[in-house]
């Protein structure tokens, strides 16, 4: 992989569109993220952010435009190729591996990065430097306590900070995650944010999400999509002070 | 007791034969959530293929050769079949996989023809291995128990303790996270179902001379695999085995016993002595209705546990 030559967007999205059947999803998204921006989109229910984020890692073609990661075009590329240039997402729905344990869904999800390639035959325990990554991980998580519990029996919080980890665990540049903090109570999202910016540091990361108090907190830009288009993007004041954004999104929330 | 001893021994040989069949159905099902109808289309093609190569280089060669071929033919089905047809849906992947029978059906017949294959135990395992009782257990099955037994373990160290184990495993319950994580789904995909053809390929080899080796092969074991996948619950390799196992002791039983179900309502002082039709269907004995039994109790599992012994979906 080139390092990117300084000024290129991590991603940069290019009037992009998808239509499923008749129905247009996104009509025309175009979006430039800077590396190490903390970027937030933000919509109405049915607004296309999860949809874009599909778009994005690449688990449904785009219609047209074209999607670059560090100046590379991803756009054409299956999921698990657009995962190795560099770019790792997270799912909406909690999607960790429930049966394995927690230390094997680590071990899964650096399985790849760490250099393995496709030695993909040679069995598990003889990978030293893996399973120390892994605990490394764990400690960073603060799941070392769970190390070998399936990971569908750890609490909803445990199971989306694992999630987090996994996403980040191989050491993708661009991180996307989505809605991290859906459907916790205040301290756990408190830790979540907590955990999100420790583990991102310094990487480009975008998330969708619900949670105004996350987004204001959390992003550097936030970008609010409404019908499959771009409404307004810009720095958390300039967003908040847009007339059209407080019309069609935050004034049905602040009311 | 010793009708008893030698059943369960062979109802174990049946019973792994089934498994190795049905555990490729059930991974097959539990990644791709289709289940694949030529399946035992391609466990007979394992058999006709032994039978073509133990012709020229002998059994044991055979025993290796032709699963492997069956492997190949399942990651050419995967990769330019099911992978093509899967935009369009599960109807279109079951259809595929049911029109896959027929053409094999009618590639077998036209290759090999009509007549059952002169597929016969080779000669150096040809021998009653130990008698119980007066009745000899032949030395061919206890090999076929070994070479089920091994591969069993064989699976299970694969799954369980290999990288590429791992990501199966990762694969079959979330195929979006797995590639999310950079790993290759669409050649796990391709590896599992060429597996599942490996083993059901293994099967024919061990399977052909057991039974025997005719174009009507793949039709006569189809629907018992499905019962067994079915009632073990999809995609649950652990009940899949213990269904295997319950199904082959019990087909094999069956056809040894000689009562009918009269014969078990006398003891609770009922007597059926009218002359009527009910009469005559408690009069059948059950080895007259054994082939039955499987998929009663297929009926029964699906009326009171619809998600089978050990399944995890409802559906």
């Amino acid at each position: 992989m080139s390092i990117p030559a300084s000024g290129t967007p991590a991603l940069s999205i290019r009037e992009i569109t998808k239509s499923f059947g008749q129905t247009a999803i996104i009509r025309g998204v175009s979006l430039d993220i800077a590396a190490g921006e903390r970027h937030a989109i933000i919509g109405p229910n049915g607004a296309g952010k999860t949809t874009c984020f599909n778009l994005i890692s690449g688990r449904f073609p785009i219609s047209s435009g074209e999607i670059y990661l560090n100046g590379e075009r991803i756009d054409q590329l299956p999921p698990h190729k657009i995962n190795r240039m560099g770019l790792s997402r997270s799912f909406q729905i909690t999607s960790i591996f429930q049966r394995m344990s927690v230390f094997e869904n680590l071990r899964c999800a650096l399985l790849w990065s760490r250099g393995y390639r496709y030695s993909f035959w040679s069995p598990l325990w003889m990978q030293r430097e893996l399973n120390a990554q892994a605990e490394f991980l764990l400690e960073d998580l603060n799941l070392h306590t769970r190390r070998d519990l399936p990971a569908g029996l750890l609490s909803y919080a445990e199971q989306r900070a694992l999630e987090i980890g996994m996403t980040i665990a191989g050491g993708a540049s661009v991180i996307l995650l989505d809605e991290p903090t859906a459907g916790m109570s205040n301290t756990e999202t408190d830790y979540a944010m907590d955990l999100i910016r420790r583990v991102t540091k310094g990487k480009t990361l975008v998330m969708v999400e619900h949670d105004m108090k996350v987004v204001f907190d959390l992003a550097d830009v936030i970008t609010v999509l409404v019908y499959g288009q771009v409404i307004a993007s810009g720095p958390p004041e300039t967003v908040r002070a847009n007339p059209a954004v407080q019309e069609a999104y935050l004034g049905a929330l602040v009311e | 007791m010793e009708i008893v001893l030698i059943s369960l021994l062979n109802g174990l040989v049946y019973g792994m034969l089934l498994f190795m069949l049905a555990s490729g159905l059930t991974l097959i099902f539990s990644m791709m959530g289709v289940l694949n109808f030529a399946h035992a289309s391609i466990y007979m093609i394992g058999a006709y293929l032994a039978f073509t190569v133990s012709q020229v280089l002998g059994f044991f060669p055979a025993l290796i050769i032709a699963p492997i071929l069956c492997g190949l033919l399942g990651a050419a089905i995967e990769i330019y079949g099911l992978r093509r047809v899967h935009h369009n849906g599960h109807i279109a992947e079951l259809l595929f996989t049911f029109g896959l029978v027929f053409i094999i059906q009618r590639g077998v017949q036209m290759t090999w023809g009509m007549l059952p294959m002169a597929y016969r135990v080779p000669a150096i395992l040809d021998f009653p291995l130990f008698t119980v009782y007066g009745a000899n257990f032949p030395a061919y099955r206890g090999f076929m128990l070994l070479i089920s037994a091994g591969m069993l373990l064989a699976t299970w160290l694969l799954l369980k303790k290999t990288r590429i184990g791992l990501i199966i495993q990762a694969a079959l319950t979330h195929p979006q996270m797995a590639s999310s994580l950079g790993h290759n789904v669409p050649m796990v995909f391709t590896i599992v179902f060429a597996g599942g053809c490996l083993l059901a390929g293994l099967a024919g080899v061990i399977g052909g001379n057991y039974q025997t080796t005719e174009p009507g092969m793949a039709e006569a074991m189809g629907p018992i695999v499905f019962v067994v996948v079915v009632f073990g619950g999809l995609g649950s390799l652990a009940g899949c085995f213990i269904a295997s196992i319950v199904m082959g002791v019990i087909q094999t039983f069956a056809v040894v016993i000689d009562y009918s179900f009269i014969d078990f309502l006398k003891p609770l002082g009922i007597s059926v002595t009218a002359d009527n039709l009910l009469t005559e269907i408690l009069t059948v004995p059950v080895a007259r209705i054994g082939a039955l039994l499987p998929f009663a109790m297929m009926i029964l599992i699906l009326l009171f546990r619809p998600r089978g012994l050990l399944g995890t979906r409802d559906t």
